[in-house]
């Protein structure tokens, strides 16, 4: 049952997995990355944030962007990477490279703090990026159920609303099998039904 | 050596490595696979190019592709500089870079078909 490229060509794909600040985004990565999790940096003028082009602006203040990701070979020639959004919102400089071919994405929620999500729900939707919302339970602890936070966060009654815990493999795993499962029944429906 | 203990912040500093490029030659995914090339090879035992070049080539070979997103984190290079030096790399025939399958048509079946890959991969593990 291997499923081996026509081309044999070696490609990869990614997830984003975004969320508040705290929420758990790197420990969900580290539970089923082959690597320990890697942090890249991006530099941005912080006049430029925002702007596509900074060449006009002298190089003083600049902002580092850390985002942290992991990888997960897939098979040999197919290799999956998850990256964690920056915690802060306002760098959608970029969370605009982060989604560009991506997946979809998890966007955790921490139902103490529910609206940390917001942004990331809004920065999708708007984008049209496929994502599912994932319930960290903090200490096994479910403080409300997926249909409270499916109320409280307005979204659509297809995405799905899943349980995990960040720090269990298995639980992550079934969280990304979760969102790759959506992406492709949309991407059926829509093949049979084109918009 | 007290100038090593600044920090990293100024955009100049960074950007030293590529002599103040910071357009690369090509568009490059933080996902986009990187392998050494025969030359690329060749161009390390030779000992040519900069020491980052050298130690691109080196990470990258002998079967170990990695995204440009590795390449940043493990030379502690800021991704934008990475990019312009990865760019470079590939136009010199040194690496070659496998940027990822498009998912946008979602008519296409060869994202449908990387998509089931990846969905079978993830059960596997």
């Amino acid at each position: 049952m291997s499923h081996r490229p026509a081309a044999g060509r070696v490609t990869s794909a990614k997830i984003v997995i975004a969320g508040g600040f705290g929420v758990g985004k790197t420990t969900l990565v580290g539970s089923v990355s082959e690597i320990t999790p890697l942090t890249t940096e991006a530099i941005m003028t912080s006049a430029g944030v925002g702007v596509d082009d900074n060449r006009q602006v002298p190089g003083k203040m600049t902002t580092t962007v850390a985002m942290d990701f992991g990888r997960i070979s897939i098979d040999r020639d197919l290799i999956l990477y998850l990256f964690g959004t920056p915690g802060q919102t306002r760098f959608w400089f970029m969370w605009d490279e982060l989604v560009r071919g991506a997946i979809g994405a998890v966007v955790m929620v921490d139902t103490r703090r529910l609206a940390d999500c917001f942004a990331a729900i809004d920065f999708f939707e708007h984008r049209r990026l496929p994502y599912l919302v994932a319930i960290n339970c903090f200490d096994g602890m479910q403080y409300h159920n997926a249909q409270d936070v499916r109320d409280a966060l307005a979204i659509s009654s297809d995405v799905p609303v899943v349980s995990c815990d960040a720090r269990n493999r298995e639980s992550t795993k079934n969280v990304l099998i979760s969102l790759v499962e959506y992406v492709l029944t949309m991407r059926r429906t829509r093949a049979v039904a084109p918009a | 050596m007290p100038e090593r203990d600044e920090p990293t912040g100024a955009l100049v500093r960074p950007y030293a490595v590529t002599r103040g490029r910071t357009r690369p030659k090509l568009e490059i995914a933080l996902e986009a696979l990187v392998e050494t090339t025969v030359r690329g090879r060749s161009g390390i035992r030779g000992g040519q190019g900069g020491s980052e070049h050298q130690y691109i080539a080196a990470m990258c070979d002998g079967g170990r592709v990695q995204s440009l997103a590795e390449i940043a984190a493990r030379m502690q290079l800021p991704l934008g500089v990475a990019r312009v030096i990865v760019a470079d790399m590939a136009t010199d025939g040194l690496v070659a870079v496998y940027e990822p399958t498009s998912l946008d048509d979602e008519t296409d079946a060869v994202g449908t078909e990387l998509l089931e890959r990846v969905l079978s991969g993830l059960r596997r593990l």
